[in-house]
């Protein structure tokens, strides 16, 4: 038996309306999305980025090193007051003497944000993540604090809040009982996408000098990618095959 | 049961309250944070973590002997099986407790086992240590239940599967630790099973000779000889694990310094090591439970049990704490300094609190085996001499 169909218009006519609301929807409603995208605009949707830092030892003093150092504490707002064994410390200054010919040299010394994280493959809750984007954070609200991620990390990037904190910052949540470490300045990332300069690459970049740089290291046309590939850089432990976004020239 | 003695019901207060203040000592470092501990972000893992993993480890082995009855048929063991599974449940439950007071958050307890990251192998043991805890519950009611004897056998040989992949796991939360050059081994997961062997059996000794004293039930000296004699091979073969474990890392030359750290320039660790792991812990043990003047000497047994429970404390403290101390080689051919202590030996100095904890929780697991000895039909009325 043949019923007559509930739709006066022909299924193509129909099917061309929703496509003509579809697009008077887009040209409304996109601006918008587009406006408020703007800040990520300058990375491609296509392609993932994976941020990472290079950091050139040869031309890092250390009062470079110790501004890198400050920078990170008033950007995020840590300290390190009275007990230092216990006080977190995103970044540190490390000295290093070659043991040859006792040269000397100073750099930074962060969270390397790896491909391979082990503090993430250890991690009971999940609470240590890897963002698409590369960065390893640390969830505060699911951290436990059982501090394996810190057991686990081969470069010590870790820290572990002992005490009760004031004052602390909008752009760094933190709280007592929880691991913390370096995001690579997370917050100005997703603002700025690119064109973010991590608080302590902003400290020495002075004067058009680049001795920290933050970029796309799988976009080929980056400048870290470019200055890669021209004059390689070290990944610190290569020999566990973690791949780290932060890479050091000079070592 | 006889329930003769107030000294049982004395011990079990004073077993209380120490609990309680090891609860106080963990709620102080909870509410000041752990900056009251010894602990740092140098050495992370402290004493609690020694004392949970001595009990975690000891709860494992204390099963044996009940496994050895339901799964291996040794009718010799069978009247100390339900006290085998009790002292095993009682020692996971002190350990367990432990491990969650010390952490940053225990309050997120309902997250660690909402959340998980299955490729975490801390993961895996909250899951391994659950199902522990049911598992003997069923064994143990299937002992105790007459009608379900039959039942016991298959439950016993799952038991004893599971608790084989539980110290799997335990022994894995180091070996897996590829980064640091102090554990990094496949060895240790089988380490962990044979020092669970050793702690638990050494435990159980104590502990059954202690409550037939107390009620004054007859134990003859062919049980005691028996469990002596299984003591005796279970603390060989720790030893036998510790020499293969220093022999395999001495062999390549990326580890003599970690080597030299524990065996020679350790300071306090290699004085744990030689005097009190191997020489107390092991040697020592090992002749008095095989010298042929003392076979009948149950005073013997009793000082090579403690010994072997002493050098496990100093074997857990070695590889947990010392295990941290020796720096990690980021920056390898170059001397090392910087603000965050790279390049140096970490100090610790355990906290009262952290002693309070951990003790505490050996205490609660003392506790626990011991009032369920006074309540529940566990341990037989007497072991006499048998005609095998």
């Amino acid at each position: 038996m043949k019923t007559a169909p509930d739709n006066p218009l022909p299924q193509p006519a129909r099917r061309g309306f929703l496509k003509g609301a579809a697009a008077v929807a887009t040209t409304l409603v996109a601006p918008g999305i587009f406006l408020y995208r703007t800040g990520q605009a300058a990375t491609s949707l296509n392609r993932q980025a994976r941020w990472g830092l290079l950091i050139d030892t040869n031309t890092l003093s250390e009062a470079d090193v110790d501004a890198c150092v400050s920078a990170c504490r008033r950007e995020h707002g840590w300290q390190v007051e009275q007990d230092s064994e216990t006080d977190a410390q995103w970044v540190r200054k490390v000295k290093l003497t070659d043991q040859g010919s006792g040269h000397q040299k100073f750099l930074p010394m962060m969270c390397q944000h790896c491909e391979n994280p082990p503090c993430v493959d250890v991690c009971p809750t999940g609470a240590s993540f890897k963002r698409a984007d590369g960065i390893v954070l640390v969830d505060k609200h699911t951290c436990i604090g059982c501090r394996y991620c810190m057991m686990a990390c081969p470069y010590k990037a870790r820290s572990f809040i002992h005490e009760a904190l004031k004052d602390q910052l909008p752009v760094a949540p933190r709280g007592k009982g929880t691991v913390e470490s370096c995001t690579l300045c997370v917050h100005r990332i997703d603002r700025d996408g690119a064109n973010a300069v991590p608080a302590c690459a902003e400290a020495v970049n002075q004067g058009g000098r680049q001795a920290i740089l933050f970029g796309d290291l799988n976009d080929p046309q980056s400048e870290i990618s470019l200055r890669l590939q021209a004059l390689g850089g070290t990944r610190l432990r290569a020999d566990m095959g973690l791949n780290p976004g932060v890479r050091y020239q000079g070592l | 049961m006889k329930t003769s003695s107030s000294g049982y019901w004395g011990i079990l207060i004073a077993l209380a309250l120490i609990a309680l203040i090891g609860v106080a000592g963990a709620h102080h470092m909870d509410v000041e944070g752990h900056h009251v501990s010894g602990m740092t972000n140098q050495i992370v893992w402290g004493l609690p973590h020694v004392f949970a993993i001595f009990l975690i480890v000891a709860a494992s082995g204390a099963l044996n002997i009940a496994s050895l009855a339901s799964v291996f048929g040794k009718q010799a063991y069978k009247p100390l099986a339900r006290f085998s599974a009790i002292l095993s449940l009682a020692l996971l439950v002190g350990g367990l407790a432990i491990l969650l007071l010390d952490l940053g958050r225990p309050d997120r307890l309902i997250v660690a086992m909402t959340y998980y990251n299955f490729k975490s192998i801390f993961a895996w043991n909250i899951i391994l240590y659950t199902g522990f805890i049911v598992i003997v519950l069923a064994y143990l009611w299937l002992m105790m239940e007459r009608r379900m004897h039959r039942w016991s056998k298959p439950a016993g040989l799952l038991a004893l599967i599971w608790r084989l992949v539980l110290t799997t796991g335990t022994g894995s939360i180091f070996g897996f630790l590829v980064a640091r050059e102090s554990y990094d081994s496949a060895l240790l997961a089988p380490m962990f099973i044979i020092m669970s062997f050793a702690f638990g059996l050494a435990l159980l000794i104590l502990l059954l000779m202690l409550s037939f004293n107390l009620d004054r039930r007859e134990l003859d000296a062919s049980h005691l000889l028996r469990l002596r004699k299984l003591l005796g091979i279970f603390t060989a073969s720790v030893f036998y694990f510790v020499v293969v474990f220093h022999l395999t890392k001495l062999y390549g030359t990326q580890n003599h310094e970690f080597e030299s750290f524990i065996l020679m320039d350790g300071g306090i660790y290699t004085f744990l090591f030689w005097c009190i792991q191997i020489g107390l812990g092991n040697l020592l043990p090992l002749a008095l439970i095989y010298a042929p003047a003392l076979q009948q000497s149950a005073k013997s047994l009793v000082i090579a049990c403690a010994l072997v429970i002493a050098g496990a404390f100093a074997q857990l403290y070695i590889i947990i704490v010392g295990g941290q101390a020796y720096p990690l080689n980021i920056f390898p051919g170059y001397i090392v300094e910087s603000s965050f202590y790279d390049g140096v030996v970490n100090s610790y100095v355990p906290s009262l609190w952290e002693f309070l904890l951990g003790f505490g929780g050996l205490t609660a697991a003392l506790l626990i085996a011991l009032l369920a000895l006074r309540v529940l039909p566990i341990m037989p009325t007497a072991l006499r001499a048998e005609s095998q």
